[in-house]
């Protein structure tokens, strides 16, 4: 079905391989002309995940001496070495950013073993010392965001429950989840989030019917953790919901149930990276933050808002604007089963690594992981 | 309720809508490929035209801002993709098969490619018919908001029964399928009556097509149609090549597509993939229980590749 790919890397270049391929591969790291590689699962014109991505590549082309070089809807599996050992080879790039979380582990750490002179950057995935120098990874902690999504859908709710959308129960989905859910409780102390899995990032109708099912549950706010949100924030819009969004703003899809939503800020977050390694400086190998380091970001709010809501919203976000932060997840936190996930008296700031392992579903959260 | 939610009634009411609201790509595909299949002919680009159907469909509906001249539009574009089917299949010893697949490939590459600036912009929709008015639960009205496209395809489906048995076209048709030589022997043309066949039955994926991208889920994205075009043309097999099956058949997977959200709303949990997978084992297991070793199947058509 990509016949793009193979046209543009292997007919047209094809020829020039041969003698490039060998040269391209020990080209010295971040020369004036940086080829910066970007790599997306689906579409960068999901109104989702993969735009939000392409936005901030799309930042780094304005910038001059770079050229980016772009590659969609590459599967999680071999086919993404492919990609990367095409993008260095023929394209000569030499800082690459894989951006879904299956890229990392094999296969981005097989390349970056491979060119050792060369940078890797992934999105989502757990750097950790047994892996390369020149892998890193960075995510941006959108919980923060999600908390403040479920603050407000915690006060616009009539019925006191919200929904959630949910593509596959793994701790970056859970972790949104149980922001989200631990927001709306802080609003509402008796909300509960109800949570549909349809087990894969973009199943369009399996979306609309969850958002439907969820509906007819009695949630009148949703949000979502799928790669294109468009099909939930409209079909929860026709039935006279609001949303919350995420990934990118789709107010415009839907400006009067659109309350507020988790945004990436990936047009901040990559120049600032390349302003890093044009300056010498060396990338953490594992890069975090959330609101105040810019890396997420909160749509503005929409008009079915409230005062109260918008003003609790405000305090929480400037709390974690502050110096010292905020900790969604405190102490003596509770899951849905009756279990107790983190022990009285420790809370577990935003940059502790045992949150990037969550595999529970917090008190006041329907639903189940497996 | 008071809460207004209507509790485990969610389960059965979710299966009856998304009976109604998932079934219709199902239905148009699968009645659209059991004329194809009956006059000799496997079309598996189906899937192609399906998502071809819903691109040109949302771009003619955004462009000229009538649902409806999408509609059109789509079945053209899917009688076009048929007749490109039909005439490389005319060409001396080109596998229908083969060539189906290269079809289904090019279909959702094209629309892709074209689609590109699509998948942003709101497109109108096509209106609903609301028979829930009787009603003042809201899901049950909800479930009950109707599209015309769907009661075309259940009103088509008796059509097409009728007029396979009883209509001059519908037994050249079947003539076709069933012996060319038959066919050539009345003095008719088997590649014209295929390339008609093939050409009708692309216009109705087009529009089954254009039910995804303009009711529901009602947005054009390049993941609209997960496969949805393929499952439908094993539906026909699955429905014996009866119009009438392939209307209970693209209910029954538009009724297990729901399954799997709505049990998890009420709370049943565990398992949730296997829900998903409702229509697929379905699928496995009617073909299990069916099948046999011994003879063909039942109503194949005797001129079809798979069959001969």
């Amino acid at each position: 079905m990509d016949f793009g790919r193979i046209s543009r890397r292997h007919l047209l270049q094809g020829g020039a391989a041969l003698t490039l391929g060998a040269a391209a591969g020990v080209r010295p790291a971040f020369a004036a002309d940086t080829t910066i590689g970007f790599i997306y699962v689906g579409s960068r014109d999901d109104y989702g995940y993969n735009q939000a991505h392409a936005q901030g590549a799309a930042a780094l082309k304005k910038i001059p001496g770079l050229k980016v070089v772009e590659e969609e809807k590459v599967p999680e599996t071999d086919a993404v070495e492919k990609t990367i050992e095409s993008m260095i080879n023929l394209d000569g790039a030499s800082l690459l950013f894989p951006t879904s979380f299956g890229y990392y582990n094999p296969h981005m750490i097989k390349m970056a073993n491979k060119f050792p002179k060369l940078r890797f950057e992934h999105c989502g995935g757990l750097w950790s010392d047994k892996d390369p120098k020149n892998a890193g990874s960075y995510f941006g902690y959108i919980d923060e965001a999600q908390y403040i999504s479920g603050i407000v859908a915690g006060y616009t709710s009539k019925s006191g429950k919200v929904g959630f959308v949910a593509a596959k129960p793994i701790p970056q989905v859970l972790r949104n989840i149980n922001a989200f859910a631990l927001g709306a409780k802080l609003a509402n102390p008796k909300a509960t989030t109800q949570v549909i899995f349809t087990g894969d990032w973009s199943m369009p109708v399996k979306e609309a019917e969850a958002t439907n099912s969820l509906i007819d549950q009695g949630v009148d706010v949703l949000t979502c953790h799928v790669d294109g949100p468009k099909t939930m924030v409209e079909n929860a819009a026709r039935r006279g919901a609001f949303v919350c969004g995420y990934h990118v703003n789709q107010s415009p899809l839907a400006p009067k149930a659109y309350l507020t939503g988790a945004e990436w800020n990936w047009e901040a977050l990559y120049p600032k990276f390349v302003k890093m390694i044009a300056a010498g400086e060396s990338i953490p190998n594992f890069y975090r933050g959330g609101l105040k380091e810019e890396i997420v970001k909160t749509s503005p709010y929409g008009e079915a808002v409230s005062a109260e809501a918008r003003k609790h919203a405000d305090d929480i976000k400037a709390k974690f604007l502050s110096a010292e932060g905020y900790a969604i997840f405190k102490g003596g936190l509770v899951d849905n089963k009756g279990k107790t996930v983190i022990p009285a008296g420790t809370d577990r700031g935003q940059k502790d690594p045992e949150l990037e392992k969550m595999d529970y579903l917090v008190e006041g959260v329907i639903g189940a992981t497996s | 309720m008071a809460d207004g939610s209507i509790g485990l009634w969610t389960v059965p009411l979710a299966v009856f809508g998304g009976a109604i609201r998932v079934s219709t790509p199902f239905l148009f595909v699968s009645l659209g490929e059991c004329i194809t299949e009956r006059s000799g002919r496997i079309n598996l680009g189906l899937e192609g035209t399906l998502v071809m159907g819903a691109m040109s469909a949302y771009g003619i509906s955004y462009l000229s801002g009538s649902p409806w001249l999408g509609v059109l539009a789509a079945g053209i574009t899917g009688a076009l993709l048929g007749a490109l089917h039909a005439g490389i299949c005319s060409l001396p010893r080109v596998n229908d098969v083969a060539v189906g697949i290269a079809l289904m490939l090019f279909g959702t590459g094209l629309a892709f490619y074209l689609g590109k600036p699509l998948i942003e912009p709101t497109a109108p929709r096509l209106p609903a018919i609301d028979f829930g008015w009787w009603s003042d639960i809201p899901q049950v009205r909800a479930a009950l908001r109707v599209n015309v496209l769907f009661l075309i395809g259940v009103a088509l489906a008796p059509i097409l029964y009728w007029a396979f048995r009883t209509t001059r076209w519908g037994l050249l048709i079947r003539t076709a399928g069933e012996s060319s030589d038959a066919a050539r022997a009345m003095g008719h043309s088997v590649l014209l009556i295929r390339l008609r066949a093939t050409m009708v039955g692309g216009f109705l994926a087009g529009i089954g097509g254009s039910f995804l991208s303009l009711f529901y889920p009602g947005s054009w994205n390049e993941g609209l149609s997960s496969g949805q075009g393929i499952t439908a043309v094993a539906l026909v097999i699955f429905a014996r090549w009866d119009p009438l099956l392939c209307l209970w058949a693209s209910l029954a997977f538009g009724g297990a597509a729901a399954l799997g959200p709505a049990l998890q709303s009420v709370g049943v949990t565990s398992g949730y993939h296997l829900f998903n997978a409702a229509p697929y084992i379905l699928t496995l297991a009617i073909m299990i229980i069916t099948c046999s070793p011994k003879r063909t199947l039942t109503g194949a058509p005797a001129e079809l590749s798979i069959t001969r």
